[in-house]
């Protein structure tokens, strides 16, 4: 194994590790064995079915970190696809209600209409960036006030009530994405696996292969280099933004199209956030931003069993734990690109036979 | 001049017989991987000015922040006027009185002078700053070492010269006795350089002691009392101005001949391939124009060179040639095509090739491996476009044959290209851009910062390039280069164009009175 791949595979693992140490002490705090407890989640989060549900709440993360991912890729920080998504989320479930079509047409209806929202609620952002040098964060957050406004007048004034739950209309069966299995009791793998894993090695594709993802690439490392090579910065920012949203917009499809069916007053939230912690963690590439959203999603998962007893430990420890997982991951990749340059830098030097300076 | 190890210096009849101000005896450094210093012994008498030279990356760097307590030997003894010395940080060597002046100033442009000099250090009357004293201070301090300064002057405001002695103002403010200068005359053009050297002569009288780290061995002879010669870690000599010349000390520094910029026979065609029309770029509002009415033309076979003091207009004009800044009037033809309305990635697939004045902020992905790289700028133009695709297998082996041509010296394609050091990162954009099928090549300070072996590869490209009917325009500061490369040299003034001159009939403190405006004649 070469030096890079032992850092890959280093810095996360110290990372989770920190992420442990921490978790135990909030643990010890609150009189309970961390121990016990990890061992309780672990195999918690190890059964068959809690494979499945993770793997099921890994997917409006995963695509959440790619959204962020591509925007943070070349120093454009979309904090906006929490809005994005969930705008996105309401009009297509709208829209797909509203239409009848056959089945595999319907959901791609409703998916194109998803990420045309997100594309076109992320341009917002972008287009004020490049015309008007609005500061993406600053627009982005904005607009997702924007987003949270917009969403109580639409559920008041155009979603209709049933059960004191304001919702949509259900979509009709053609809009059901088919699962991909079935395990016992109601447990099932939403087939929209299918869909992340082909947008998943797009975005690795994209990034690493096209002319485009290296425009993207040379933006983010070094903007006056990129514009000397012939990259349009305005073009840059406006096309990323656009694929972000794009992204963003595809968030909420495997909760609408293979669970709740309709745009409901409950629909989750702040995936948009996590994907920030995702993409992170994941080093904003498309395997480790897969492996960070199972890992998230599992934390998530495993911390169902703290309040039950024995343990009656808050829930709240998983949130604990993702959070310092993020916190000590930009602290070990740091180290592993210092110590990584460090290594090449010597390497280099001792081919050049020059002493360094 | 001895080629001992030990040095001559302190021998000298005329000298003053007081004990070294700084003696270095064999300093070792090592880094991991590399040994940066390996028996470095250096003797500065008090009251001299001390040379050090070398090749970038011979060294020096690593003795000066060794000297001035940045970083620590790990062999050889550091003493200070008889006293040995452990430094653990600068501060420490501030307190022994050793002060640095750096290459890149350390000032706060919205401050003042007498604000710049005592930050850190400022006198107080009670808790309150003591503003009236500072500028006594200072006052007093300029005038007896023959300096001349205004306090109150915002340093934003000042030249590069006048920011110099502000920086070594700075260090005698903080009772330095002994001043490291660490290429001081990198910025300045040749008449501020003759006024630093006034300074330092004074500032010896008074029985300062300078160290002068420089490569420029012209100015080292005119104005150091020894000379030490650093090669791959090591002084490999010292020696008096008066008992060599340049060329020796030159041949000291690399161990073998000296290259030279020297252009032979002219290959100017009648064919234009560059022509600037008229150009104009408007300044902020109430300023002047950044260019005006500037006009010329490189043909194919043709360097143009560009002297001038930086920040008239060079940037500039080479970012308006680029396409990165938009002209305000005016025409910029290339290859017989208005460049008005084509951007700049069309520019450069058209064959107008880029080498930056600032390699790392504007040629390289330093983070990115070297295959990489070798596209940047070229991305979107065979061989390396393939539809919305990159053709990797393209870049990989361009980056080999750049690697292989132009001598870069690296573990691999794939190393990070920071890396490289400087000239090997310089190396692989000429590379870059030679290999390119370049129509137009426009190069800022293309040998700036780098060692002799690198300065010489890239001059024989440029002499190579121009022979095979490549189109340059060349701007530098290197006065030497500029005459010894180009075919024809413009000076840039305020933005204009004040003066055409030929290279062959012409000598360097000429034209450093062109490129300060002390002397005019018809363009």
């Amino acid at each position: 194994m070469n030096r890079r791949t032992l850092y890959a595979i280093a810095a996360p693992m110290a990372a989770l590790l920190l992420a442990l140490v921490v978790t135990s002490i909030a643990l010890l705090a609150g009189s309970h064995n961390p121990l016990v407890a990890f061992g309780k989640m672990l195999t918690y989060a190890g059964s068959k079915d809690s494979a499945v549900v993770i793997v099921n709440k890994s997917l409006p993360l995963f695509l959440s970190g790619l959204a962020v991912a591509i925007g943070f890729k070349m120093n454009l920080f979309n904090i906006g696809v929490e809005g994005q998504y969930r705008l996105a989320a309401i009009l297509a479930a709208a829209a797909g209600a509203a239409v009848s079509l056959p089945a595999p047409l319907h959901i791609a209806f409703i998916m194109l209409i998803a990420m045309a929202v997100g594309a076109a609620w992320a341009a917002v952002a972008g287009i004020l960036n490049v015309t008007r040098n609005v500061n993406i964060v600053i627009s982005t957050i904005m607009l997702n006030g924007i987003v949270a406004s917009l969403l109580g007048y639409l559920l008041k004034h155009v979603a209709h009530v049933k059960n004191q739950m304001r919702s949509t209309t259900e979509l009709p069966k053609s809009a059901w994405f088919p699962d991909l299995l079935h395990i016992g009791k109601g447990t099932r793998l939403y087939g929209f696996v299918i869909i992340a894993a082909i947008v998943g090695v797009g975005f690795s594709v994209v990034m690493n292969r096209s002319r485009f993802g290296f425009d993207l690439r040379a933006s983010g490392i070094n903007p006056g280099a990129a514009r000397a090579s012939g990259v349009n910065p305005k073009t840059m920012v406006v096309r990323t933004m656009l694929i972000s949203g794009a992204l963003a917009g595809l968030i909420g499809m495997p909760i609408l199209l293979s669970d709740s069916h309709k745009y409901t007053q409950d629909f989750p939230t702040l995936y948009g956030f996590s994907g920030i912690a995702v993409a992170i963690v994941g080093r904003y590439r498309a395997g480790g931003i897969a492996l960070a959203a199972m890992l998230f999603a599992g934390i998530e998962r495993a911390s169902q069993i703290l309040p039950q007893p024995p343990l009656r430990a808050p829930k709240e420890i998983g949130t604990i734990m993702q959070g310092t997982m993020m916190l000590s991951a930009v602290v070990a990749y740091e180290v592993v690109r210092r110590l990584g340059e460090a290594a090449a830098i010597r390497e280099a030097a001792a081919k050049a036979g020059v002493v360094a300076a | 001049m001895t080629n001992d190890r030990h040095g001559g210096a302190g021998q000298s009849a005329g000298a003053p017989s007081l004990s070294p101000a700084i003696e270095l005896v064999d300093i070792v450094k090592r880094f991991p991987g590399v040994v940066a210093n390996d028996g470095v012994n250096v003797t500065v008498r008090a009251g001299t000015i001390h040379a050090l030279v070398g090749e970038n990356g011979a060294g020096k760097s690593t003795v000066m922040k060794i000297l001035y307590g940045a970083q620590r030997p790990d062999e050889g003894r550091i003493v200070v006027n008889g006293t040995e010395q452990h430094f653990k940080s600068p501060k420490d060597a501030i307190e022994a009185g050793i002060g640095m002046v750096f290459q890149h100033f350390m000032l706060a442009d919205n401050l003042t002078v007498w604000e710049n000099v005592v930050l850190g250090y400022e006198p107080r009357r009670g808790v309150q700053l003591d503003a009236d004293k500072a500028r006594t201070q200072i006052r007093a301090l300029a005038k007896s070492n023959g300096m001349t300064i205004e306090p109150d002057a915002f340093v934003g405001d000042l030249g590069v010269g006048e920011r110099q002695r502000v920086e070594i103002l700075k260090v005698l403010y903080r009772g330095a006795r002994i001043i490291i200068l660490d290429e001081p005359t990198a910025v300045l053009v040749p008449q501020e350089v003759e006024e630093l050297f006034e300074s330092l002569r004074e500032l010896t009288a008074q029985g300062v002691t300078i160290v002068f780290i420089s490569h420029k061995l012209d100015e080292v002879l005119a104005i150091a009392d020894d000379i030490t010669v650093i090669r791959r870690g090591k002084t490999v000599a010292t020696a008096r101005p008066a008992e060599v010349t340049a060329r020796d000390l030159a041949e000291m520094m690399v161990g073998s001949e000296l290259p030279s910029p020297e252009t032979r026979t002219s290959t100017v065609t009648t064919e234009v391939a560059l022509a600037l029309d008229d150009v104009t770029l408007a300044g902020g509002t109430g300023s002047r124009p950044t260019l005006s009415s500037v006009s010329f033309h490189v043909r194919r076979g043709e360097i143009v060179g560009i002297a001038g003091v930086e920040g008239n207009g060079q940037t500039e004009l080479l970012e308006a040639i680029l396409g990165t800044r938009a002209l305000t009037s005016g025409h910029i033809v290339m290859s017989g095509q208005d460049l008005a309305r084509i951007h700049t990635r069309e520019r450069r697939a058209m064959g107008l090739g880029f080498i930056p004045e600032d390699r790392q902020r504007d040629g390289l992905l330093l983070s990115e491996p070297i295959w990489e790289n070798v596209m940047l700028g070229y991305q979107h133009a065979p061989p390396f476009a393939n539809g919305p695709w990159i053709d990797k297998a393209a870049a990989r082996s361009r980056a080999d044959k750049i690697v292989r041509e132009f001598d870069v010296r690296t573990p691999g394609i794939d190393t990070m290209t920071l890396a490289l050091s400087g000239g090997n990162q310089q190396k692989l954009i000429v590379g870059r851009e030679m290999t390119s099928g370049p129509r137009v090549l426009v190069a800022a300070h293309p040998t700036r910062g780098i060692d002799v072996g690198a300065q010489a590869a890239v001059w024989d490209a440029f002499r190579d390039a121009r022979e095979a009917g490549l189109a340059i325009l060349l701007v530098s500061a290197d006065l030497e280069e500029l005459i010894g490369l180009s075919d024809t040299l413009l000076v840039m003034l305020r933005g204009r164009i004040v003066a055409r001159l030929d290279p062959a009939t012409l000598n360097k403190s000429t034209l450093g009175e062109y490129m300060t405006g002390a002397r005019q004649d018809a363009a």
